[in-house]
This record gives structure tokens, C-alpha cells and sequence, in this order.
């Protein structure tokens, strides 16, 4: 059996293991720093630890202001607060000023659950995609959420790395590469290929085990990094695939779908599909529900690959 | 490393007039931009850019430097200008204010004008990048201090309420605001567009050491600079009363002129006054 762990505990544990030694991490949090998990970094280490409060706004600036004298801060709320409440200082403070903030936001996508709509953030890829410089992360499982957020304590510019609630499977060991705007091909088939990120990774997985049984193979590409989106990888994989399907927990406006099918009308015209939320918010329920509800499921997938082989040209 | 000597009152006015002419002959040239706000705040930055601030025009990154931040980032033109004549760049180069391929851009850059801490120009969001700052010299166990100047127009923005109400949170004695009270804003007075009175009220009841001043007056601003200084355990906001359009007789107390510039001919009646 699988393990199941959530990629928010992940985060709050990688900041515990990297603050020891970096002591220029920095971790600020608006008033939900158990449900981020930053709450691990806070007891551990309370001097480096700031709870801004319920008001996210001033939150970012103030990661701003520390990133200027040096320090590394690490500013975490859900991810709607994070990036919807506080864009414009995203944009104007952080990104304009080219300050290294680490945003890495939690609960987002449908896979929230239970708090419904107002929390369940399927907007945050595209809002934080469109400023630029910005770079965009959703890690798939828990080991890469530790290895994204080793990598973000270096990186140069500001970074948005993107977070679930729910418990999603290990599907990566502590070996796997990872670097930040290089893909990770997962699985290599010729008939179609599936890009996905964040839980849908497993989803995709999944669905090319379907598909193999039914003769069709499926390449499997991991996209941790939105932007720099790796087009290299990209058009390696759809050049000999010929059709592919982007899957992702969140409105296909902006997000991973539009990203890919941008670069490959701009290079590589072919049959893309893609499986995200399509103009609906979300609302309660459990994951699983919502899932099904909204068309994320291997078997969504299964069907929009068959879709895309289908209208590939003869 | 750090300050001149202290300039006398005489010398500061005479700094003062320096940066005006250079604020409302780099409007002319530019055809756009804010005069009535950038000559309001010419006084206080004077004062602090020559008496107060521990800095290095040379060394703009100085670690152990004070910082100085212009949330009211359209009023950059005096901030430019008092830049420059402290030595950070060229003063040749205010002339270029706003023209493509400039390192004077419309509202501050961080990444082109040596100087700028933080790129700004959406009100409302200096204080909370100087609070990071003070944290970090807190973190560090650094003396420099940390200097905000806000428009009282932008006092209406929330965000610097969430940013007092943390400044005096982590008793931020390290941090000064200083608000630019000109009493008005584009579409006109504070008081008939959105009132942020009482001001003094309001900063106290958010836990910081309130001063009110003359933002014109050299001693008075000096003093001030100082009391937020000694200030031990909490914040300080100097709420300095100022004249926008100060200096330039028709531009004075105009709404009209927040952000409009000179034609050639009004620049010159403006030179005259300004000698």
C-alpha cells in the first residue's frame, strides 16, 4: 500500500529540517500556522517565527522587507488568502522589486474538502503564472514538497510553491531528481501523453495503468515547475506522442492545461485535452466526492486521452 | 562611514530650495508626474537625508544603514532629487525623469535608481516592507533605523492599519512613519473624499507614540526625528502638517497641482519664486 501524506505536513517538517542549519529562513504566517504546518517551525524556532495575524496584505510586504536585508522568509496562509487577497503586493512589492519571498501556500484545489468554495482555491496557478518573473511550483507528493522547498532556499526571484490539505500518495523517492523548471518524465509511452501536477500526478498515473490494459501507452510527465514551464521536455514528449491531455486541480483558465497548450499551438500544433475545472466554483464534500464531481478522476483522464488519440491526424 | 556635518536651519533651506527647483524643472521636462505632492514633502526629507539618516551615498548597500522608504511613491521626484544631491548618482540624470531607458522611473525601482530600498507606487504598502526591515535589524542585533513616509490620502488604504497594528505588536521602536499631512488627495480634500480623522486618535489608540509637527519647520522636525529616536518600546508616527505645492506661491495648497506639471512659462514664474 501506497503511503499517504499530505504535502502541507511535508512543508512545515522541511522547514524544521533546513532552519537548523539556515538561519536565515524566516517563517510568516497569518493566523493558521497549524493548518499550513508552519506551526512545527514556530516551536522549534519562535526568534525566526512571526504570526502576522489574520491580515495578509501587510504579511507579504513584511516578507518583502526582511527578504531585503537578507533573509530567506517563507510566507504561508491557504492559498485564496495567499494569492488572492494579497496579489497586487505580490505583484507590485515582491515581484516588481525582484525580492527573494518564498510563498508556499496550502489547501488548495477542491481536494479542501469540507470548508467549501470560499477556501478551496482553483485559481492561484493562473493569478500567480501572469505576474512576471514570478516561478510556480506544485509538487506531486510529499518527498518532492521537501526537495521544492530545498531547492526554494537558493533560488534567485520571488517563487509560489502550491500545497494540498488532503493526504496524497508517495509516488517519488528521495533519489528522483528534481530542479526546479526541468520535468520529470514518469513513464514513457507513444500513443499519448498525460502532463499533470500536484495530486492529479497520481490520478495520471493511474489512468496510463488503465490505458495499458487496454493496449494504449501513455507517457506520464510530471510538472512540477508551471513557470519556467520546461518546453523542451514538453515538445520531446508531444512530438512523439502526437496528442497529449493536461490533468490539474484547477480552473483550466490559466493554469497547467492553458500553459501547455500555449507553448504547443505556438510549436507544435496537435490534439490536446484537458482535465481541470471547467467556469464552476467548488463546494463541500470529501475529496474523493469532489473529485468525481468534478471530472478529475484516472477515468477522466482515460476518456479524454482516448479523445485526444482520436483526433490525432491520420 | 555616514552623515556630513549637521547643516544649520539656513543651510537646510538652502538644500531645500535646491531640490524644488530641481523637482519642478524635472516636471516641465517630463510632462507629467506630481508636483504639489513631491514639494510637501521636501522639508522632511531634507532634514533627514542631511541630519538624520546613518547612510552611505557610496555604499547604498550598507549593510548597518538607516532606510528610507517613500510609500507615497509618486512624490519620487523629491526623493530623486534629494538622492542625487547626496551623492547616489548623477544629478544630470534627473533630467531623464520618466523617459524610456531611465534609472528615474514614473514611481520608484528598486532595480534601477540606487537608493530606492523597495519599488513601490500602490499606496498603501511601504510600512508593512519597513516592518520587515525593523524585524530583520531585530533578528540581527543591527541599530540602523527604519524611516516610511506616508501620504495621508493613503491612509485610507486598509493595509496600513494591518501594518500599525503590527508595528506596535512587535514594539517596533526601530520604525518611524512619518505622514505627509497636505490634506489633500487627487480628487480633492481628504475630508470630503474619505476622512482619515482624527489622525493623531487613530495612531494612538493603535499603540504608537504620536508627534504632531509644522512638516515645514527645520527645528520642529529635527526635534521629532530625535523623540522618535528615544523612543523606546513602541513606534513612532510624526504626523507633519504640510502645505502641498509648498514653495511655488500658485501651486500652494491647489488640488490641481497633485498631478499636474508646469507648462514652460509657469515653471519659470516657479524658478523666480524658488531663488
Amino acid at each position: 500500500m501506497t503511503e499517504m501524506i499530505a504535502t502541507r505536513q511535508a512543508y512545515g517538517d522541511a522547514l524544521v529540517e533546513f532552519g537548523e542549519k539556515n538561519k536565515a529562513i524566516v517563517v510568516l504566517d497569518a493566523d493558521l500556522s497549524k493548518s499550513t504546518t508552519t506551526a512545527k517551525f514556530g516551536k522549534k524556532y519562535p526568534d525566526r517565527f512571526f504570526n502576522m495575524g489574520i491580515a495578509e496584505a501587510n504579511m507579504i510586504g513584511t516578507a518583502a522587507g526582511l527578504a531585503t536585508c537578507g533573509k530567506i522568509p517563507f510566507v504561508s496562509s491557504f492559498s485564496i488568502f495567499a494569492t488572492g487577497r494579497a496579489w497586487e503586493q505580490i505583484r507590485n512589492t515582491v515581484c516588481y522589486s525582484g525580492v527573494n519571498v518564498r510563498i508556499v501556500a496550502t489547501h488548495s484545489g477542491v481536494s479542501v474538502g469540507p470548508d467549501g468554495a470560499s477556501h478551496q482555491c482553483i485559481e492561484d496557478l493562473s493569478l500567480m503564472r501572469t505576474i512576471p518573473t514570478m516561478t510556480v511550483i506544485e509538487p506531486c507528493d510529499a518527498v518532492e514538497t521537501r526537495k521544492s522547498i530545498m531547492a526554494a532556499i537558493d533560488y534567485k526571484g520571488p517563487l509560489y510553491i502550491r500545497l494540498g490539505r488532503a493526504a496524497v500518495p508517495v509516488l517519488t523517492k528521495k533519489e528522483d531528481p528534481f530542479v526546479i523548471g526541468k520535468a520529470n518524465v514518469l513513464r514513457t509511452g507513444n500513443d499519448v501523453a498525460i502532463v499533470a501536477c500536484g495530486a492529479l500526478v497520481a490520478h495520471a498515473l493511474t489512468a496510463a495503468d488503465i490505458l495499458q490494459k487496454e493496449g494504449i501507452q501513455a507517457s506520464v510527465v510530471n510538472m512540477h515547475t508551471l513557470k519556467p514551464l520546461d518546453d523542451k521536455t514538453l515538445l520531446e514528449v508531444a512530438k512523439r506522442t502526437k496528442a497529449v491531455v493536461t490533468a490539474e486541480q484547477h480552473v483550466l483558465d490559466g493554469g497547467l492545461g492553458s500553459a501547455i497548450a500555449s507553448i504547443l499551438s505556438r510549436n507544435y500544433p496537435l490534439p490536446v485535452e484537458m482535465i481541470g475545472i471547467d467556469n464552476r466554483f467548488g463546494q463541500s464534500g470529501d475529496p474523493d466526492v469532489l473529485f468525481k464531481e468534478y471530472h478529475l478522476l484516472p477515468e477522466d483522464i482515460v476518456i479524454a486521452a482516448k479523445r485526444a488519440i482520436g483526433r490525432k491526424q491520420l | 562611514m555616514g552623515n556630513l556635518p549637521q547643516l544649520d536651519v539656513k543651510s537646510l533651506g538652502e538644500r531645500a530650495k535646491v531640490i524644488r527647483n530641481h523637482i519642478i524643472r524635472m516636471l516641465a521636462k517630463s510632462g507629467s508626474g506630481h508636483p504639489g505632492s513631491s514639494l510637501s514633502t521636501v522639508d522632511l526629507l531634507v532634514t533627514l537625508f542631511y541630519n538624520k539618516l546613518r547612510h552611505n551615498p557610496q555604499m547604498p548597500a550598507w549593510p548597518d544603514r538607516d532606510r528610507f522608504i517613500l510609500s507615497k511613491g509618486h512624490a519620487c521626484p523629491a526623493l530623486y532629487a534629494v538622492l542625487a544631491e547626496r551623492g547616489y548618482f548623477e544629478v544630470s540624470k534627473l533630467d531623464t525623469l520618466r523617459q524610456f531607458g531611465s534609472m528615474l522611473q514614473g514611481h520608484p525601482c528598486m532595480k534601477t535608481t540606487p537608493g530606492i530600498e523597495i519599488s513601490g507606487g500602490s499606496l498603501g504598502q511601504g510600512l508593512s516592507v519597513g516592518i520587515g526591515i525593523a524585524l530583520a535589524a531585530r533578528l540581527d542585533k543591527k541599530d540602523y533605523r527604519t524611516y516610511v513616509m506616508l501620504g495621508d490620502g493613503e491612509l485610507e488604504e486598509g493595509q496600513i492599519w494591518e501594518a500599525a497594528m503590527a508595528s506596535s505588536h512587535f514594539k517596533l521602536d526601530n520604525l518611524c512613519a512619518i505622514i505627509d499631512h497636505n490634506d489633500l488627495q487627487i480628487d480633492g480634500s481628504i475630508r470630503d473624499i474619505m476622512s482619515p480623522h482624527p489622525i493623531p486618535d487613530k495612531w494612538k489608540s493603535f499603540g504608537w507614540h504620536t508627534l504632531e509637527i509644522d512638516g515645514h519647520d527645520y527645528p520642529s522636525i529635527t526635534t521629532a526625528y530625535s523623540e522618535a529616536e528615544n523612543t523606546k518600546g513602541r513606534p513612532t508616527v510624526i504626523i507633519a502638517k504640510t502645505i502641498k505645492g509648498k514653495g511655488v506661491s500658485f501651486m500652494e495648497n491647489q488640488v490641481d497641482w497633485h498631478g499636474k506639471t508646469p507648462s514652460k512659462e509657469e515653471a519659470e514664474r516657479a524658478f523666480a519664486e524658488l531663488k
